[in-house]
């Protein structure tokens, strides 16, 4: 794999005071892939992860994916907002895959399907993301 | 004849009981045989109650938090009580999207989400004093 390829995909796996998520980065898209409920505890540890590799990496859309994550409350919609409001002046986007019912739920009553895109699976948020 | 019990759990005010909170108050509810919604609904609102008090009650800081969780039939009485500093204005903190702590990332939903998801929602507060929220949700 030549240096271009090598930063384009790049597999950071965080295990931080018991909260695990991965955070993948690939084509420029920051996916975080949470292993655990996304409340007010693991949105600390969360945000300053995903905003190191902002700082660090050439990433132009956020990913959150919920296959492993079944909670979310109001402190969630806080992390995903601040992330959002990251990318979005150098024209990123940002969206959601994997989410359950109850999740689901929540994103529908706080109205950030308005600004959020929904995808069943990671590859397709990645494809669709890159190509708008 | 009705149907009553009772539980009563006392934490500090660290956010890693956030989830413990949660599980608590959904296990103790599981005797009821709620649906998964329902037991969603619940978990979001003690989820919200219990992080604002550790938030905004105590500023992040050193405290007790106590929930109360009583059912009666088939309804579930839900108090999330601090000794914290207290709201000043309640009706401005139940305004949707209002936050005190924008820096902090809050997004000003909590009281909306415990509004949407129990059937009652009731704050009681005193500014020096601490506060007690106060949930109903009827269980099907």
């Amino acid at each position: 794999m030549d240096k271009q390829e090598k930063k384009k995909n790049t597999t950071i796996s965080q295990v931080r005071e018991g909260v695990k998520a991965d955070f993948d980065i690939i084509n420029h898209c920051l996916i975080i892939k949470l292993f655990e409920d996304l409340d007010h505890h693991n949105a600390i540890p969360i945000r300053e992860q995903s905003d190191k590799l902002l700082n660090t990496h050439p990433v132009q859309n956020v990913i959150f994916d919920f296959s492993g994550s079944e909670f979310m409350d109001s402190s969630g919609i806080g992390v995903i907002m601040g992330r959002y409001k990251k990318i979005i002046f150098s024209g990123g986007k940002a969206a959601v895959t994997g989410v359950n019912q109850s999740v689901d739920r929540i994103f529908r009553l706080s109205g950030l399907y308005k600004i959020i895109h929904k995808f069943n699976t990671i590859e397709e948020a990645v494809e669709v993301l890159n190509q708008k | 004849m009705d149907y009553t019990n009772e539980m009563l759990l006392e934490i500090d005010s660290k956010s890693r009981n956030e989830s413990f909170a949660r599980m608590v108050v959904a296990g103790f509810v599981a005797q009821l045989d709620p649906t998964i919604e329902e037991i969603a609904d619940i978990k979001t609102a003690v989820s919200e109650a219990v992080t604002n008090a550790i938030i905004h009650g105590y500023d992040s800081g050193e405290g007790k938090i106590k929930v109360n969780c009583k059912i009666c039939n088939h309804e579930v009485f839900i108090e999330i009580k601090d000794s914290g500093k207290g709201i000043e204005d309640i009706e401005k903190a139940m305004e949707p999207l209002y936050t005190t702590r924008p820096e902090m990332e809050r997004s000003g939903m909590g009281f909306s989400f415990m509004e949407a998801f129990m059937d009652d929602l009731e704050v009681e507060s005193k500014p020096g004093e601490g506060t007690t929220i106060k949930m109903k949700k009827v269980i099907h």
